[in-house]
């Protein structure tokens, strides 16, 4: 395996549940461990930090962290992680400033100070907004502020890599959003990797680079997000009906009259994104012209027409071709893909529409998205129509 | 009526509670960690053997502890090195009755409080870097807290009020062995009313306090986690 890899291999049995797990993942950006509940995800982060111990081997950069065939458990407290638990688990004797320094004043005197430090302890309390809340008690904070304070604690004991399992499950909406925009800049600031448990889709679409998708004790796909979350063979395992694609756009004009903003889809090619010619309008995005960002769009809000309509009020038309239809025995649907122009959207439609319409690989379609069926969840604080959009990262941040 | 012969015996018993408390927090600390955190089957035996004092008569325990202090059990055999006899009829030996007899009351809320944390906070201070024995010190205990005052509070009082163990292991030596229970019985005894009436209303007093500052610690570490 290469250095700059996080690889683990992973088997166990726990009472009736059987884990059989393994992948490597690089040592940078969001690699995200998507699963239903009870899959063993949160098993296998437990097992990165050494807190539940299962037999295979682990191995972080250049540091075997477990190899159960030679022996070798390092314990919790000297593999160089930081946790994010889903409950944001501070420390109520201590202040939040306290709770803050606990890990960083112990790696510091275990390890001196690390050389690869990224980051500093002033720049991961403005990054995190902790500032106003140094000197408090952690019982006055509300759940969105404490898990701030618990990601920040986590990344101040200079971790190689961050580990973290469904932070935002046990907050509610309104916390979840507060919260959100934070994440997103530690993702674009942190150079070190971070495992993210979760299996909320919008949640991976938006913050993650990788996926490992699980099922059941097992790996079922590993790859970049938008590859796996349009593979139609992996409905089941992704959710169904939260199946979707994830498609970038450029932001090309704001029309303030409308209330609308326009976007240009892009392709996602080898040599970066590039413009497909197809556009999209959806209700106005707060990012200036020019600017790339994520769309979730959901297949069960994407219809399928051979013409292009007319005298219809939904306002995205994209015009493509199907490229792949997977009926599902036993129900009434079917999943397709069809291509934007380089592009990839999901559809869900009925299996009778295939049938009457003589759907086939290759044809050629139009695709049409609601405008305001964009998952609304994903974006920042606000209203519940508003899209889901969040700004795209360069390959190399 | 002689207020150094009253004093006496409340200046002994003082002393005596206060070197036990400390000597039982010292003790209670490592076995009620173990007893909240072991997966040992066996462990509710030891739990049952720290109890046993609750149950046992105290004149059956201040038996074998005679028997044990005496110049022919260990107790003798640990006063010899110090140049001494026997531990029982001493000051020393009455410290380690007490210890004894009052443990159950100091393990068990220590014991609550260490079960009261869970594991989470355990697990967060491992990933923070800090080693077991780290954790124990940094977390735990000051985590567990309300059940140190708790069992300091009840081993001090438990131990003013004892009374059967200290009979058979201590008899009634002024200054050395009689405290404040035995100088009671002792007065009322050689019917001398009017001091046992005095070290009694003071007990009484002393008693409502105790229960009453348990209540308001057991309240406040209830409010602060709410």
């Amino acid at each position: 395996m290469s250095v700059g890899e996080i690889s683990a291999e992973l088997s166990g049995r726990r009472g009736a549940f059987e884990l059989d797990v393994a992948f490597t993942t690089p040592m940078r950006g969001v690699t995200a461990l998507f699963g239903p509940s009870g899959c063993g995800k949160t098993t296998v982060l437990r097992c990165i930090a050494g807190l539940d111990p299962l037999r295979g081997r682990l191995q972080v950069g250049e540091t075997v962290w477990q190899d159960t065939a030679r022996g070798i458990f390092q314990q919790p407290h000297t593999r160089e992680i930081g946790y994010v638990f889903q409950e944001a688990s501070l420390f109520d004797h201590l202040s939040v400033g306290d709770n803050l320094m606990f890990g960083r004043r112990r790696a510091e005197k275990r390890n001196g100070r690390s050389k690869t430090e990224s980051l500093s302890s002033d720049e991961v309390i403005d990054l995190l907004g902790l500032e106003p809340l140094l000197d408090r008690d952690p019982y006055g904070l509300s759940g969105g502020e404490r898990q701030r304070v618990a990601v920040g604690r986590a990344l101040l004991s200079y971790p190689k890599v961050l580990l973290m399992d469904e932070p935002l499950s046990a907050l509610d909406r309104r916390a979840k959003e507060e919260i959100l925009p934070y994440f997103d800049a530690l993702h674009q600031r942190l150079d070190i990797p971070i495992l993210y448990v979760s299996h909320d889709p919008t949640e991976v679409a938006r913050l993650a680079d990788q996926i490992v998708l699980m099922g059941n004790g097992r790996i079922i796909a590993t790859g970049p997000v938008s590859e796996v979350f349009e593979r139609l063979d992996l409905g089941p395992a992704t959710g169904r009906f939260e199946a979707g694609a994830v498609v970038s756009a450029r932001v090309r004009e704001h029309m303030a009259e409308d209330s609308l903003t326009r976007l240009c889809i892009l392709a996602d090619t080898s040599d970066g994104l590039r413009e497909t010619g197809q556009f999209l309008s959806l209700p106005s995005v707060n990012a200036a012209v020019g600017e790339d960002l994520r769309l979730r769009i959901r297949a069960r809000d994407v219809a399928l027409a051979t013409r292009r309509p007319e005298g219809l009020s939904i306002r995205n038309v994209l015009s493509g071709h199907l490229t792949e239809i997977v009926e599902d025995p036993g129900t009434a649907f079917a999943e397709t893909l069809v291509d934007i122009g380089g592009a990839r959207l999901r559809a869900r439609i009925t299996r009778a529409a295939v049938r009457e319409l003589r759907l086939q690989t290759g044809d050629p379609v139009f695709a049409l998205v609601k405008t305001i069926s964009f998952d609304g969840r994903a974006i920042g604080a606000g209203g519940g129509l508003e899209p889901a959009a969040w700004r795209t990262r360069g390959p190399n941040e | 009526m002689d207020l150094a012969e009253l004093w006496s015996p409340i200046a002994l018993t003082l002393q005596l509670a206060a070197v036990t408390t400390v000597l039982l927090l010292v003790v209670s600390a490592p076995i009620a960690w173990w007893l909240a955190r072991s997966e040992a089957w066996w462990k509710e035996a030891v739990a049952a053997i720290v109890a046993m004092p609750l149950v046992l008569p105290p004149t059956v325990l201040g038996f074998y502890l005679l028997l044990a202090l005496g110049p022919d059990g260990p107790g003798g055999a640990i006063a010899g090195l110090f140049g001494g006899r026997t531990l029982a009829f001493t000051f020393e030996g009455l410290v380690i009755g007490s210890v004894i007899y009052s443990l159950p009351f100091v393990v068990q809320p220590i014991r609550n409080s260490f079960e009261a944390i869970g594991d989470r906070p355990l697990e967060v201070a491992a990933t923070l870097r800090a080693s077991p024995w780290d954790t124990f010190w940094n977390v735990a205990i000051p985590l567990a807290r309300p059940g140190f005052l708790t069992g300091a509070v009840l081993g001090f009082a438990h131990t003013i009020g004892e009374f059967g163990v200290i009979l058979m292991i201590g008899g009634s030596i002024p200054g050395e062995t009689k405290v404040l229970s035995i100088a009671i019985y002792d007065y009322v005894e050689t019917l001398r009313w009017q001091e046992a009436h005095i070290l009694s209303a003071g007990m009484v007093v002393f008693a409502f306090l105790v229960i009453l500052t348990t209540a308001l610690i057991d309240r406040r570490s209830r409010s602060r986690r709410r």
